[in-house]
């Protein structure tokens, strides 16, 4: 029996947990796909009228926003470093910035969208549809890609805090890691480096055209 | 060769059945992990709503058996279809045979214990599970069920006042329960093989089912995020697919085929493999052309996610599209001829040992080809014109998909219910019940493509007098269909605790599956067996046991 037991554990390697987690990723990145499909045939038919309606659109926002994720993808990285290496303490204040900087993110998106809607542009609104086809499908692309991309966030910031009470009640400081949380934290690390390359295209395809 | 006294004979774990885990009763089952169990949980839950959905299709036919308003009015009707279709396809076709025997079989037949995510594997049922539950309030909750058809065509489906959101969302969370068996099954494959078992040792089952997974990774994301906005559409008046607000309803067709047609080879190729596996086992010979089939697996994977633009041949799109569209959807064509030719290869000089497995499996190849052929037909740009949405186009996907898959499923259920239960149905009942479904079958549906072809529509709830005669035929057709299946569905349900006793291997199969005891125990193998043969080496076995 135990020469089985040997065979099963071979079986499960981190190999496969990360294959799984990189195969979502692939569905993750095809979800969007779709939308990165309508947006560049609606911009190939309106690109004057695109580029007239991304100048609305607050550019030092916007890169804050890019600066803030970038940053926190790396303390990211770093969190899984720590924890590999047995620093549990720095791993938990690394995942704490990252955290943070999610939050951020998206309060500077509350910002941005509560200002836009102030203003009456919001799908469905009369303002809106007195626009040129090419302005309504420009905002309308940038209300439902931006809001599920922070949908990604706020998902992923629940799994970063679900990962930051799982490792603090693993073994303390110094002693070996614990090798299938190292696992979990990576693949959530995954998650939100997605998160973040989405966002490294949404950016100046909306922000940037103008 | 593989070790059978410590695989099979001897080993006395408890089975699968009776196992007593952490959970007792039926929490052991709604709780459960093993892969088995899970199957054995899609298998009731996908039968139920099978059989819900075939009392749709009777209503229906009922409707036609008369002309005007006799059993329901046109809105019912068209609710009628659309729930037929979205059951039938997103909660039956689409889970079916991976989901039941994918999850019961596989993992036995590469040699593992389990899944590699056990856990997400259960996850999967639950996401079917309210899916299921979705639609059905789609149904009766508020403002009307759902009449936009299955496929929920932008701008109707944005606009029409019935509970489309809902059913939007059921068809979402459905296709994340399949995404998730997609990413179990392709880290299954590569992952848990036992040792000796390469790729070209994989029964041709487990290569339908790997190439199935792909397509269900790479293509149910889109249909996703095309149905997501169909929903903001609804609830937060975006226009992306409305012409009023400087959308496009033909992009929405675009996207949604894009999924939903290599969905269709999502629905056919676990059912390819299925037939690749019986064959062999009946004619006791190895399978003609192993690499021929295993290859053409994924060129129909591959092929099949370039032809979507052939649903559109009249939607407006331009003529140079609608060739190159056609002219890709005549390639599928081959390597689903090359699948025939094999399998009737492989009969060829075998001795052949007609029991029900095999004559289901036969009776796919037929009703199979003749659903193929068709569907050249409808690839045809100007054949195509002709027969758009009339019951030409129904019959041909109910000879792909009900006489395809669905009897893949029945030659399924019947080649492994000894090993799912360890006991036999009665054999002349399966042989009576097959034939009864058989000449229905054909009335219904062959009627449906030479009504088609004469120009009746689909969709309509009434028809004209010239069609009168056709719709009474097809109509008695769906009768005698009907009681076949019933027949076959009591002949198999009573013998799962009536049945006669056999061994574990009752039809001489060559693959791991057979080489455990019936019902396998809870953990399939007491020692993962090494493989060092092809899949189908019958004289290897025999000399073996």
């Amino acid at each position: 029996m135990n020469n089985t037991m040997e065979v099963v554990e071979s079986h499960h390697t981190d190999e496969g947990a990360k294959l799984g987690m990189w195969l979502f990723l692939f569905t993750e990145l095809l979800l969007f796909g779709g939308m990165f499909i309508l947006y560049s045939i609606y911009r190939a038919k309106h690109s004057q009228e695109f580029f007239l309606a991304a100048s609305e659109l607050n550019t030092f926002i916007g890169t804050f926003n890019t600066l803030v994720l970038l940053t926190s993808s790396l303390t990211v990285a770093l969190s899984i470093e720590a924890y590999r290496r047995a620093h549990k303490k720095a791993a938990i204040w690394l995942l704490i910035a990252t955290i943070l900087m999610g939050l951020t993110f998206m309060v500077n998106k509350y910002i941005e969208w509560t200002a836009k809607i102030h203003h009456g542009i919001y799908p469905g609104s009369a303002e809106l549809l007195s626009m040129s086809d090419g302005e309504m499908l420009f905002f309308n692309l940038y209300y439902v890609m931006t809001g599920l991309h922070g949908l990604h966030v706020v998902i992923g910031v629940g799994v970063l805090s679900f990962m930051l009470y799982f490792i603090s009640k693993k073994p303390p400081e110094g002693e070996k890691f614990d090798k299938s949380a190292a696992i979990k934290l990576e693949n959530s690390g995954l998650y939100w480096h997605l998160v973040d390359i989405i966002w490294i295209f949404l950016f100046p395809l909306f922000y940037l055209i103008s | 060769m593989l070790n059978h006294a410590v695989a099979g004979a001897g080993y006395v774990d408890e089975n699968y059945l009776e196992y007593q885990g952490k959970h007792k009763g039926i929490l052991g089952w709604l709780l459960t992990t093993d892969h088995k169990r899970i199957g054995l949980l899609y298998m009731w839950s996908i039968l139920s709503v099978f059989l819900v959905a075939v009392g749709i299709g009777f209503v229906m036919r009922l409707e036609q058996l008369t002309m005007g308003e006799t059993v329901v009015d046109a809105q019912t009707y068209n609710s009628l279809f659309t729930l037929h279709g979205i059951i039938m396809v997103f909660m039956f076709i689409i889970p079916g045979i991976p989901a039941v025997f994918g999850n019961f079989i596989m993992p036995i037949q590469i040699g593992a214990r389990d899944v590699y995510f056990p856990r997400i594997n259960l996850l999967s049922w639950y996401c079917w599970l309210a899916g299921a539950v979705l639609a059905v309030i789609a149904v009766f909750a508020g403002s009307g069920s759902p009449d936009t058809g299955w496929t929920f065509y932008a701008p109707f489906s944005s606009r029409t006042g019935t509970n489309v959101v809902l059913a939007l969302f059921a068809a979402f969370i459905l296709g994340f329960s399949s995404i998730l068996t997609g990413l179990n099954f392709v880290t299954t494959v590569h992952r848990m093989r036992a040792p000796g078992m390469t790729w070209f040792r994989l029964p041709l089952f487990v290569w339908g089912l790997y190439a199935t997974a792909w397509i269900q990774i790479l293509a149910t994301p889109i249909v996703g995020i095309t149905l997501l906005m169909v929903v903001a559409e609804r609830v937060f008046n975006v226009g992306i697919f409305d012409a009023a607000k400087g959308g496009d309803p033909i992009l929405y067709q675009h996207l949604f085929w894009i999924y939903s047609h290599p969905a269709v080879y999502i629905m056919i190729l676990p059912g390819m493999g299925v037939i690749s596996d019986i064959i062999p086992t009946f004619a006791k010979r190895t399978i003609f052309g192993y690499k021929a089939i295993a290859y053409s697996s994924l060129a129909i994977a591959i092929s099949g996610s370039l032809v979507w633009g052939h649903h559109m041949f009249v939607s407006g799109q331009s003529y140079l599209v609608g060739v190159i569209f056609s002219a890709i959807t005549f390639l599928v064509a081959i390597p689903s001829a090359i699948k025939v030719f094999n399998w009737v290869a492989t009969l060829y000089k075998g001795s052949i040992d007609p029991q029900p497995p095999l004559l289901y499996s036969l009776t796919f190849i037929f009703l199979f080809m003749i659903g193929g052929f068709t569907g050249v037909m409808n690839g045809v740009l100007n054949v195509n014109v002709h027969v758009h949405d009339t019951y030409f186009v129904v019959a041909h996907f109910h000879y792909v998909m009900f006489g395809g898959t669905g009897f893949a499923l029945f030659a399924a259920m019947h080649y492994w219910f000894p090993k799912m239960f360890g006991r036999i149905f009665n054999k002349k009942i399966a042989h009576i019940a097959l034939a009864i479904m058989f000449v229905g079958f054909n009335m219904l549906y062959f009627t449906m493509l030479t009504m088609g072809y004469q120009g009746m529509p689909r969709r309509y709830y009434d028809h004209l007098p010239q069609f009168h005669t056709s719709h009474v035929v097809a109509t008695v057709g769906s009768w005698v269909l009907i009681a076949g299946l019933l027949l076959m569905f009591w002949n198999l349900f009573r013998s799962i605790k009536k049945g006669e006793k056999v061994g574990d291997n009752p039809w001489g199969g060559a693959t791991l599956e057979w080489q455990i005891p019936s019902p396998p125990p809870h953990e399939n193998f007491e020692k993962i067996p090494y493989v060092d043969h092809e899949p189908y080496e019958f004289q290897k076995v025999e000399a073996g046991t």
